[in-house]
C-alpha cells in the first residue's frame, strides 16, 4: 500500500467529453420526443392532417404568424403540386391525335417548374441574406400555391360548363388574377420578416416570376 | 490515499446506480480490489486499464478528426456563404445596371467598372427562360424527351456558363485582365437584350416576315453587344486582341438571339404559304432524316418539282428545327398521305411530326390532306 500512496494521480487529466444520454434502467423515456409507435395509425394521421389544414388555413386567410415556418411539413406542397400537374393535363383528343403521347411530359413539366422554381426562389432568398432555412422556405412557397389551385379549379368549373368564348376568358382572368394576387401577398406576408430591410424587393422578384409562370399555365389551359 | 474506509465503502454498496466518470476513483478502486488479492495482480490490472483508457482514447481521437473533416469537406462544397457576396447589390444599383447594359459609354483611358454581381445577371435568365417557355408554348414546341421547362433552363445556364467561359478563355489569351465573375456579370446583364426582343417578337409577332425581329435584332442586340465591345476595348489597346475578343462576343450574342427566335417559332405561316401557292410536288416517299439536308433548298415554293427521296414542307421544316426531330418509328406509324384532285393517283407521302396540332389542323381544314389513320 505504500507504492499506492506515492502515486500521484491529479496530474493525469483524462479529457473525457460528457455526452449521451442519463439513462436509468427500468424508468419511461422522457416527454422530448413522441414515441408514435404506441398509438394508432389513425391517430398518427388525423395529427398529421390536421396540421396540414391547419397551414392551408393560414395560408388562406393571410395573417401573420409563424405556424408555417415553425413546424414546416411538405405534405401540403405535394399534394396541391400533384393536384396542379393532374388538372393540367392534355385534353382527350389532343392524346388521340398525337397517338404517342400519353400526357407525361405535361405531367412533369409542371412538377419540374414548380420545385425547382421554389428551389430557386429558396436559394435566392438565403443568398440576399435571408434567415431562413431551406425546407421553410419551400413548405411557405408550396403552401401559397393554394389560392392559385382554387382558381385552377374554378376555372375548370367553367370550362366545363359554358363554351369558351371572350366573356369566360375575362372571367378566368380576372380570377387567375386573384389567385396570383392572393398567392403573391400571402407568401409576402410570411417571407418578409426573414429579409433584411431595403432588399425585400430583390427577394420578391424571383417569387412573382414563380407564381407568375404557374398562373399563366393556368390561364394558358383552354382544354377540358 | 490508502484509505481503506473508502474502499470498504464502495465495497458495501454493489447496487448503487451513481455513474461515477471519474477515472482515477475507479483507477483507485480497481487498484484496490485487484491489491487486496494479491500484489502481482495489481501490475497486471494497471497495464489493463492502460490499454483501455488508450484505446477510448483513440477512439476519441478519430471520431473528432473525422468529424472534423467531414465538416470541413461540408463547408467548401455544401456552402452557399461562397456566393453570398455577390448577392450583396440594392435594387437600385440592379436597375442602374440593367437600363446601362444597353448604353454603350464611349471608351476612355480609365477603365470601365464591371461589378462582380451574380444576382442580376441570374434574374435576367431566368427571366428569359420564362420568355421561352411561353415562346415555345405559343409556338406550340413539342420535346420528345424531356420537358420544355428543362430544355429552356438547359438552353439559357449553359449558354450563360458556356459563353463566358469562351469569352474569359478569349481574354486570357489575349492578355486582358477580366476576372471570370466580371465576365459573367457581363453577359448575363447582356442578355437583357434578348429577354426584350423575345419578348417584343413573340407578342407582337408578324405573320409573314421577319423584317420586325431582324430590326429589333440589329437594334437592340446590336447596342448590347456594343456596350460590351466598348467594356473590352477599355481594358485593351491592341487592336488584334480587342477584335478577337470583341468577334467572340459579338458572334455568341448575336448568333443566340438567331437561335433563339428561330429555334422556337412557329412554323405555321410558312405551312399557310406553302399550301397557299398551291404548288404540290410529284410523288415523293418519305426518306431518312439524313436526305433532308439535301433537300433544304429545295421548298414548294420553287417551281422547280422537288428531288424525289427527299422529305418536304413538314419534313424539312422540321430538319431546321432541333429537339423536333422525327424519329423514324413515330414518322412510320402515322404517316400522312398528300393528294389533290389532280394528282389522285401519286400519294405524297409526308412525314408530318404528329403532335403538332395546329398544321394538322390547318392541312385538314384546307381539304387537302386526308390521314391514313381515319
Amino acid at each position: 500500500m505504500a507504492d499506492v500512496g506515492t502515486v500521484d494521480f491529479h496530474d493525469e487529466v483524462v479529457d473525457v467529453p460528457l455526452e449521451g444520454d442519463i439513462d436509468v434502467p427500468g424508468a419511461a423515456k422522457s416527454d422530448d420526443e413522441l414515441s408514435t409507435l404506441d398509438e394508432p395509425v389513425r391517430i398518427t394521421i388525423l395529427r398529421d392532417l390536421r396540421a396540414v389544414g391547419n397551414k392551408f388555413w393560414h395560408v388562406l386567410i393571410p395573417k401573420k404568424s409563424s405556424v408555417l415556418l415553425k413546424e414546416w411539413d411538405l405534405w401540403g406542397p405535394l399534394v396541391l403540386c400533384t393536384f396542379l400537374a393532374i388538372m393540367l393535363q392534355g385534353s382527350a383528343e389532343e392524346v388521340d391525335e398525337m397517338k404517342n403521347n400519353d400526357g407525361g411530359p405535361q405531367f412533369a413539366e409542371v412538377f419540374v417548374i414548380y420545385w425547382m422554381g421554389a428551389a430557386v426562389v429558396t436559394l435566392n432568398i438565403k443568398l440576399l441574406g435571408g434567415n431562413i432555412s431551406f425546407f421553410q422556405s419551400i413548405c411557405v412557397l408550396g403552401y401559397c400555391v393554394s389560392p392559385l389551385a382554387i382558381a385552377l379549379v374554378i376555372c375548370r368549373i367553367l370550362l366545363a360548363v359554358s363554351v369558351d368564348s371572350v366573356a369566360v376568358f375575362i372571367v378566368r382572368f380576372l380570377f387567375v388574377i386573384l389567385g396570383f394576387g392572393w398567392s403573391t401577398f400571402a407568401s409576402t406576408a410570411f417571407l418578409s420578416e426573414s429579409q433584411p430591410v431595403g432588399r425585400k424587393l430583390l427577394a420578391m422578384y424571383p417569387l412573382f416570376m414563380f407564381y407568375f409562370v404557374i398562373s399563366w399555365l393556368i390561364i394558358s389551359h383552354t382544354h377540358s | 490515499m490508502a484509505d481503506k474506509s473508502w474502499q470498504t465503502q464502495a465495497q458495501s454498496e454493489p447496487g448503487s446506480a451513481v455513474l461515477d466518470m471519474d477515472l482515477e476513483e475507479m483507477e483507485m478502486m480497481d487498484d484496490h480490489g485487484s491489491s487486496t488479492a494479491g500484489g502481482g495482480k495489481g501490475q497486471g490490472g494497471l497495464a489493463d486499464d492502460m490499454r483501455q483508457r488508450m484505446g477510448e482514447n483513440v477512439t476519441q481521437m478519430f471520431w473528432q478528426a473525422g468529424t472534423q473533416s467531414a465538416k470541413r469537406a461540408w463547408s467548401v462544397y455544401g456552402n452557399i456563404d461562397v456566393l453570398r457576396p455577390y448577392f450583396d447589390v440594392e435594387p437600385r444599383e440592379v436597375q442602374m445596371r440593367l437600363l446601362f447594359s444597353l448604353v454603350p459609354l464611349k471608351p476612355n483611358d480609365q477603365r470601365l467598372q464591371v461589378p462582380k454581381e451574380l444576382y442580376g445577371p441570374t434574374m435576367v435568365v431566368l427571366t428569359l427562360i420564362a420568355l421561352l417557355l411561353y415562346q415555345m408554348k405559343t409556338a406550340d414546341h413539342r420535346v420528345e424527351e424531356g420537358t420544355l421547362i428543362g430544355s429552356a433552363f438547359g438552353v439559357c445556364f449553359m449558354y450563360w456558363l458556356g459563353a463566358s467561359c469562351t469569352v474569359w478563355f478569349a481574354a486570357y489569351v489575349c492578355n486582358i485582365r477580366f476576372a471570370a465573375l466580371q465576365v459573367l456579370s457581363m453577359m448575363g446583364y447582356g442578355l437583357s437584350s434578348h429577354c426584350i426582343v423575345i419578348l417584343l417578337g413573340t407578342v407582337l409577332h408578324t405573320s409573314h416576315d421577319h423584317m420586325f425581329f431582324y430590326l429589333l435584332w440589329a437594334g437592340v442586340g446590336g447596342l448590347a453587344t456594343l456596350r460590351m465591345a466598348t467594356i473590352v476595348m477599355s481594358r485593351t489597346r491592341g487592336q488584334k486582341e480587342r477584335m478577337i475578343v470583341i468577334g467572340t462576343i459579338a458572334a455568341l450574342h448575336l448568333l443566340f438571339l438567331l437561335y433563339l427566335h428561330f429555334a422556337y417559332h412557329t412554323i405555321v405561316e410558312e405551312i399557310s404559304d406553302a399550301l397557299n401557292e398551291k404548288l404540290v410536288p410529284v410523288a415523293m416517299t418519305y426518306n431518312q432524316q439524313t436526305d433532308s439536308a439535301a433537300a433544304l433548298g429545295q421548298l414548294p415554293g420553287n417551281d422547280a418539282p422537288l428531288v424525289h427521296d427527299a422529305p418536304i414542307v413538314g419534313g424539312v421544316r422540321d430538319a431546321l428545327i432541333p429537339n423536333v426531330a422525327l424519329k423514324d418509328a413515330a414518322a412510320a406509324e402515322s404517316p400522312l398521305s398528300f393528294g389533290k384532285s389532280a394528282l389522285n393517283d401519286t400519294a405524297l407521302k409526308v412525314a408530318v411530326k404528329p403532335q403538332n396540332s395546329i398544321i394538322l389542323g390547318k392541312l385538314k381544314n384546307s381539304g387537302v390532306i386526308h390521314a391514313l389513320n381515319e
